[in-house]
Order: C-alpha cells, then structure tokens, then sequence
C-alpha cells in the first residue's frame, strides 16, 4: 500500500502493528514527529491527515492507504519556518522542544477549525462566528502538554500567527 | 592554554557589565530554536543506527522479594526475538544526581513494583513489545510482615543523612510566650518529573569502546555510573546528549534504559536502542516523596518571628542516601533564635525517591508559605506586611551575611505589578455567580550553588568562535545563554558563535541540576574568553581596560582592526576553569521571588481554577531575559499542579503506582494556565559566581503552590492544610452559598 507524506508517496510493507507513528520515525526517518506517551495522552505524535490534526501514535500505519501526511518537517524548515514555527521561535513557545512539533502541527490545524467555524467546549454562542480568543486557544490546545510549562508564550505565539494573518 | 578562578572572594569586576557588545541579558531567541520548531533536532533515541535492535524492559509486579526464574523459552521462537537479559551489569535503580557511581543493580532482587528485571531484544520495537509482554517470569514474593509499603506504616524514623538538623533554644517556650502562634500539618504527595521525552538510550559497541546516545542531564557524572555499572574504564565510555526533552531531575543519574540498551549492545554486538515506555518513566525512574510537614512558627505582637520550627517526615527505598531536604530553604529564609530543623526518613517499598525539579523548597516552601499566610491572618498583619518585617540581617544559625538579596523587591514588584491588597484580606468576600474568587501570595526561595566547571572557548581565525562543554541543554536556554556570554566577552553576535554541548569528549562541567549549570558552565566561559582577551591584549600590546570587542573587531588607541586580520590565520583556543571557593561558606546564597496569584473556587463543584499570576524573581544577573523569563513560567507551570493536581497514587494493598500515565497523573495542560506575568528584577551578586548571575530554573516552583493555596482560603474560607488541593477535598469543606 501507499500513502502521501509531505507531499512524497511512500509505500508501506511493514509489520501491521505498526502505528503511523513509528512508521514515520523508524522507517521514514521523520523524527520530528514525537513519541511521549504512545497512548493518545500527550499530543507530542500530532501530525496531519489530509489536513486534520491526530495523535499518530493512535492509529496504525496500514490504516492509511491513499492518505496525505503532513508532518513538522512538510511544514517548514530552518531556513523557510512556517509563520507559525517562527512565531513559537519569537514568543519562545518551547523549551526543551519535544512537545514542540506536536504544538505546532496541532495549532495549524486548530487555526483551520476554527477558520471553518468549528466551536470549542468554552463556545458561548454555538451558531455565531467562532472568535479565537486566548481562553479558546488554551481550550483547543489542551491536547498538547507541554511538561516545560511554556503555554503562556504557546498562546502568544498562536495569537500572533492568527493575527498576522487577518 | 588555560585559566582558572577560584571564587574565594566575591568578584566584584562585573566584567560583562564593561563589555561592548550588549548582547548579554537581552531577550534573543534560542539559537536552537529553528531547529527545534522544524523537527531538526535530534533526541536520544533518533538518531540513525543500522542494524539496530530494539529492547524493552520487563519490569516487576511484585513489591518485594526474588525473581525465581525467567523462562526465555516462552519468547525466544517469536519473530524477531535475539535475546531475553537479566543481567547483573543491568541497574535495579536510577543512579541518585551527582552520585558518580554504580546504583544498586542486583535486577533479581526485586525492591519496587516496576522494578527492572529484564530487557528483551528484538529485531524490531513491536517484536520486542510483543515478547516482553508474555515473558513468563516467577517470582517468590516476600510479603511477610516486615514489608512496609505505605508511609503511615512506617514504624523506624531515621534523621535524614544530608539534612543538617537545627536545635536552637527552646521552641516549645517561644510558641507558648509567642504573641501569636501557628502549629499546622501539611501533606504534600508524590511528584513525577513526567518530562515528555521517555527516557532512552542507543548504544554502540565496538569491543573497546561504548557510545551511547542518552537523555541525560548531568555527563560528567553519568560517565562514571554507567562505566562503574558494567566495568568499564570511564575512558571507553562515550556519552551524547545534545538534546534533552526535559529531565526535572529525572535524568541527572543513569536510567534503567542506559544500562540495559548498553549491555544489550555489548552481548549481540549490535546497536542496541532501548526507550522507557510513559509507564515507565512512571514507576522505574524516579519520584518525588510525599511529605508530611510540621510547621511552628512564633512571632511577637509586630508578627516578628521568634521562634520557627519545620520538620519534615520523607520517604525513600532502603540503601538509598537522598532524602528531601525537605527545610532547605527554612534554614536561611526566616528569622526566630528558637529554632528546629528536622529531616526524618523511613525505607519503604515504593520506586526509588530522587530529585525532582527543587528538591527540597518545591515542597518545603509550599508548606511554609501556607503556614505564613495562616499566621498573617492570626497576627492581622498583611502577608506581604507580614514578610517584609521578617527578612533577617543575618543568617539565623550560621550567623553569616547574606549575598545579594533581592526579596523586598521581589515583594514589592510583584504585588504592584498584580495589584495586590495587604489590608483587607477577609476570606469569602467575593463571588461571581457560582465562582468563589480570592487572592494569595508567596515568597520564593531557592539556594544558589556553582560547581567546578571547564569550558573551551576558540576564537577562530574567520572571527567567529567556537564553545565547547559537555554541559546540557534541557530546555533551560544553555546554547543561547553560552552563546551569548562568549559574543558578550569576545564583541560577536551570539550567531557568529557555535555552541557545543551533551558530549562527554568535550570540556567537562557539572551538567545540568540544581539550577546551577549556568552560572558554573556560564562562568567557565567567561574565564576562557578572558584569557583570549589577555593574549589579544598581548598581540595588541594593551591593556583589558583599553581594548574593546565589538561587532567583530578590536578596537584600541583609536585604531580598529578585524578579528581575522588581527588573527591573521590563527585560531586561539582557551581553557576556562571554574571552582568554588570560600563565597561558599562566607555567604548565604538564594535566589529569592515572589508570587502572586488569583483564583476562582467553584461553589458546587470544588474546582479551582488559577486565574491570573504573577511571579516577580531576583537571580542575580539575568543571561537572557526572554530564556529565564521562560524557566519562571514553567516553574508556576508546576507549582499549579503542585497546588491542584499533581500526586502519585499508590495500591496500599500491594504498592503498585495506579496512575503511571499522562491521563491519570493530571500534569497541567494549556488551559489550566493563565497568561504568566513574570517580572525580573535587576541585581548583581558577586558573591555568586563571576558572572553574577544565580541560578533560575527550580525558583520558580519553589512556593507558588503556596500562593494558590492562600488563594484557595482567601476565596472560600477553607484552609486546606493537604497538597493537591483537588475538589474531593474542599467540597466537603465550601461553605453554603
Ligand atoms: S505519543 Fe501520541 S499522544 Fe502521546
Ligand atoms: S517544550 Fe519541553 S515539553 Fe514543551
């Protein structure tokens, strides 16, 4: 089988235990993406399919079939940083860094939730327009720990990167 | 080649301050940071090995008693499945922080339910996953009588080997004269360092030598633990930990996965790479004990301390050294002439009890600062009134000066920037809908130390340079802070310098650990960039005061020249070393803060929730002010789920930790987190190291946990005296609304 991952296709033979995860830090050698739990408990595995955010560690990688992958590393890089890997560099939305590419594959497709309305546990008005507010943000992120504790510069760096791009 | 310092005296040059440059203190972002935001840098277990095998621990489920046998047979014809390893060359415990050598190993003997026993090896993660899990292993478990799992059964208390017992004048006849008088028990529970990467290691074995790739905090160290565990020469032992994703104290010794992951390597002679699973890290690395605290406290009618009394109970595992110093920082913060410190511990049969973030003030300081806040409102005087009126003029048992000592500040800076009222403080006043709201406060305290430390500084010919240790970046900012101090002392951009650290090859320091590899790494820096500024001076024909480095060129008598033609093809490499001297014990070095905080209690439900929060902190010299800004707020990060969460749940029936994972043990996530105001306030303190910088990663966990809890009270009126201070508890105690 074969599936789509930052934009170049991969074929998948492998052990069907498996999860995407590992699949993609073993045998595609994208370490950026993270394993902190191997539980769905911490948010560090958080890649997208086909543009939503899901803890790789919860779902296999024969599971994928046709499906495009977006990691860390297909959203920038240190040269080129996404507007939103360079807002978490500027805000110092991080510190020892592990929980970081989980963030921000996390934030990016929070930022798209929300641009395509989709109200939170905090919503107020269910049918009104959904306002990222940074009570919204801290709701919507709380799927991603962050043991280094950096989330007030996390919700900064987010802030920012929704405002730029208004 | 090199050049060494002493710090019998506090240093009073200030050099950095004379500096040109004006890069160091400045908010600059991680030098790392691109890296780390794309996914580029690198952690223990990623690194590329081919041919690599996978190992994954077996670990106890009995408490104590023997492993009988281990019956490879039932693995071994699985797929993939090289090797089942129990192995006295393997560690039963992590190595303590800074212990240097060789943990209990016997993994047969089993001491703790999560205990290692065995590490199977397989081709591939999920063959070896696979094994581990249907290994048959027999035990003989000894649960006779003597097995004390819980500490409310412990019946032999012993004094704490590290913690100085103080016994001064008569307690008892202080509180019983005192004006005003607090006797109050705190509880606190077992804390998890939980940093979000596993513990791992990969290790390489070429019949000499080992290399390992480990998440570890402390190399210097870590060398001697890991050679002392398999007998090996320290020499043939080659340690990596370029990135570290967080340690909190639970990587500063060898990790079970480092022993096993190295003999595993050594018997296949193939890589080996072993990563701790989350449970793991749980309940076969390190806790925090729980503590039980005794707080007296004897003030005067101006709420004057008289007497002061903390003693503390702890727990470890049998032969283990560390117990929590538990009073650390009761030793120094507050006055009182009659006085008691005490540390007690007893052994029991839970998973080894070690540092984690602050050992010592995390918990000590909590309890402490609750206990002011009761003795504020028995007094009437105003907390922070309460705390400006007991700073002592000297140590109360030591009677030593103090080094820079910034908490009036800190007192002050922090309650204007929150808005605080010292003078009505009455419980219970304030509600908004189904929401109690109340404010609290608290000193921040934690002790200073520097260590010996070398670093390599070369200046190199294209005038960039080069710093070289084995000191490790957690998170804590040390490439940057490094980085900084050598563009700083040398007139570069922090840019145009390399930093490299986490290899054991490199110039050896301390590591990273009770907060103080900055100041001791920070300052071995320094000292080489000295000595490359006298041999400049040399070629110059000049004196230090006269030549300035700035942007990359010297200047002097008005002539400026740069770098690379003044090096003219030459590199210079220098040698910095630092020791600590008599400052040591001449002065009472801490970093001191404070914190201020606002919550609201849920009427019906008992939840709290941490609305607003200021901490205002006084490190000496701040090396950046955007990294140490971010160490604070990681600090009140925990102090939150020190205060409402965090606590380690263990089986009294069989000892076994319940909630070993990120769902069940309740870390704070982002929306338990308010916007962080941290404020740094200016100082210099010679006395602590010769870039009069302090220490700042564990200060900002050392009290907070306190302030909420004020806040608790303040809101509700319900004076828990029991960390964490979770719904079940205060329901039982809300008032009717
Ligand atoms: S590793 Fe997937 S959620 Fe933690
Ligand atoms: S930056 Fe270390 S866990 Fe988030």
């Amino acid at each position: 089988m074969k599936l789509a991952i930052n934009g170049t296709t991969q074929g998948f033979e492998g052990d069907p235990r498996t999860s995407l995860l590992d699949f993609l830090r073993r045998d595609c050698g994208l370490t950026g993406t993270k394993k902190g739990c191997d539980h769905g408990q911490c948010g560090a595995c958080t890649v997208l399919v086909n543009g939503q955010r899901i803890n790789s560690c919860l779902t296999l990688a024969v599971m994928h079939e046709d499906d495009e992958i977006t990691t860390i590393e297909g959203l920038g890089t240190p040269q080129d940083m996404h507007p939103l890997q360079a807002a978490f560099v500027d805000h110092d939305g991080y510190q020892c860094g592990y929980c970081t590419p989980g963030q921000i594959c996390s934030a990016k497709a929070m930022l798209d939730e929300a641009q395509a309305g989709w109200p939170s546990a905090v919503t107020g008005d269910l049918t009104a327009e959904a306002e990222l507010t940074p009570e919204e943000i801290r709701e919507r992120m709380s799927g991603n720990l962050c043991r280094c504790g950096a989330y007030s510069n996390i919700v900064d760096a987010i802030t920012q990167v929704k405002e730029d791009a208004r | 080649m090199s050049k060494s310092i002493t710090l019998d005296q506090p240093d009073e040059r200030n050099l950095l301050d004379r500096m040109a440059q004006g890069t160091i203190g400045k908010p600059r972002n991680r030098l790392e940071g691109p890296d780390k935001v794309s996914g580029v840098a690198t952690y223990a277990a990623e690194f590329p090995a081919s041919n690599a095998a996978n190992g994954v621990l077996v670990t106890a489920t009995i408490s104590k008693g023997e492993v009988v046998s281990i019956d490879e047979g039932s693995v071994m014809d699985m797929p993939g499945v090289l090797a089942v390893i129990s192995d006295q060359r393997m560690i039963a415990r992590p190595a303590q922080g800074g212990a240097g050598e060789a943990p209990v190993q016997q993994v047969r003997q089993v001491d703790y339910w999560g205990q290692p026993v065995a590490v199977v090896v397989a081709e591939s993660f999920e063959q070896a996953r696979d094994a581990a899990r249907r290994l048959k292993i027999t035990y003989n478990a000894d649960d006779a009588g003597e097995l004390v799992l819980n500490p409310e059964d412990a019946k032999v208390w012993e004094e704490a080997p590290d913690t100085e017992t103080v016994q001064q004048g008569a307690l008892p006849q202080a509180m019983a004269e005192a004006a005003h008088a607090i006797d109050a028990t705190y509880t606190t529970e077992g804390h998890n360092s939980a940093p979000m990467e596993p513990h791992a290691a990969l290790a390489e074995w070429d019949g000499t030598k080992l290399t390992v790739h480990a998440s570890l905090q402390m190399l210097n160290y870590n060398i001697d633990e890991l050679a002392d565990s398999l007998g090996l020469d320290a020499e043939n032992v080659h340690l990596l930990s370029p990135y570290v994703g967080g340690g909190f104290g639970s990587k500063l010794g060898i990790s079970p996965d480092v022993a096993a992951a190295s003999v595993a390597a050594m018997q296949l002679g193939r890589p080996v790479r072993v990563v701790l699973s989350r449970q793991q890290v749980f309940h076969s690395v390190i806790r925090r004990t729980e503590t039980t605290q005794r707080l007296r406290l004897a003030a005067d009618s101006d709420g004057r301390l008289q007497g002061f009394g903390h003693e503390a109970k702890v727990t470890n595992l049998p032969e283990e050294e560390f117990a929590e110093p538990v009073t650390q920082a009761s030793a120094f913060l507050y006055p009182g002439q009659d006085r008691v410190l005490k540390v007690e511990m007893a052994r029991i049969h839970r998973m080894t009890a070690g540092s984690v973030r602050a050992p010592g003030e995390a918990v000590g300081m909590q309890a402490l600062e609750a206990a002011m806040d009761e003795l504020a409102e028995k007094s009437g005087i105003g907390p922070v009134e309460l705390r400006l009126r007991n700073i002592p003029e000297r140590h109360p048992s030591d009677d030593i000066p103090y080094s820079s000592r910034r908490l009036a500040e800190c007192l002050k800076a922090g309650a204007e920037a929150f808005g605080w009222d010292d003078d009505d403080r009455r419980p219970a006043q304030r509600r908004e809908g189904e929401w109690w709201i109340g404010t609290g406060m608290a000193t921040a305290a934690r002790i200073h130390n520097i260590a010996k430390a070398e670093a390599s500084v070369t200046l190199m010919e294209d005038g960039t340079a080069v710093v070289a240790t084995d000191m490790t970046d957690i998170g804590t900012g040390t490439y940057t802070v490094l980085g900084q101090i050598a563009g700083e002392m040398l007139g570069l951009d922090p840019a145009d310098v390399l930093v490299r650290l986490g290899d054991s090859n490199l110039a050896t320091g301390p590591g990273s650990g009770g907060s103080w590899g900055a100041s001791s790494s920070g300052s071995a820096v320094q000292i080489a960039c000295e000595a490359i500024r006298e041999e400049l001076c040399d070629m110059l024909g000049c004196k230090d005061e006269d030549l300035t480095l700035k942007d990359g060129f010297a200047i002097h008598s008005n002539r400026r020249q740069s770098l690379p033609e003044l090096l003219n093809g030459r590199n210079i490499e220098k040698l910095g070393k630092l020791e600590p001297g008599d400052t040591e014990d001449d002065f009472s070095q801490a970093s001191y803060g404070a914190f201020f905080t606002e919550v609201a209690v849920n009427a019906h439900t008992g939840e709290t929730r941490v609305r607003r929060m200021s901490g205002a902190f006084g490190i000496g010299r701040v090396l950046n002010e955007k990294t140490a800004k971010s160490q604070c707020m990681g600090g009140m990060v925990w102090c939150i789920g020190s205060a409402l969460t965090e606590s380690m749940m263990f089986d009294r029936r069989d000892g076994h930790l319940v909630n070993h994972d990120l769902a069940e043990y309740h870390v704070p996530v982002n929306r338990d987190v308010p916007h962080l105001n941290v404020i740094m306030v200016e100082e210099r303190d010679p006395a602590a190291s010769p870039l009069q910088a302090k220490g700042v990663g564990e200060l900002g966990i050392c009290g907070g946990a306190g302030a909420i809890c004020n806040a608790i009270y303040n809101a509700c009126g319900v004076r828990l005296r029991s960390f964490p201070m979770t719904p079940d508890k205060l329901i039982a105690e809300l008032p009717d609304i």
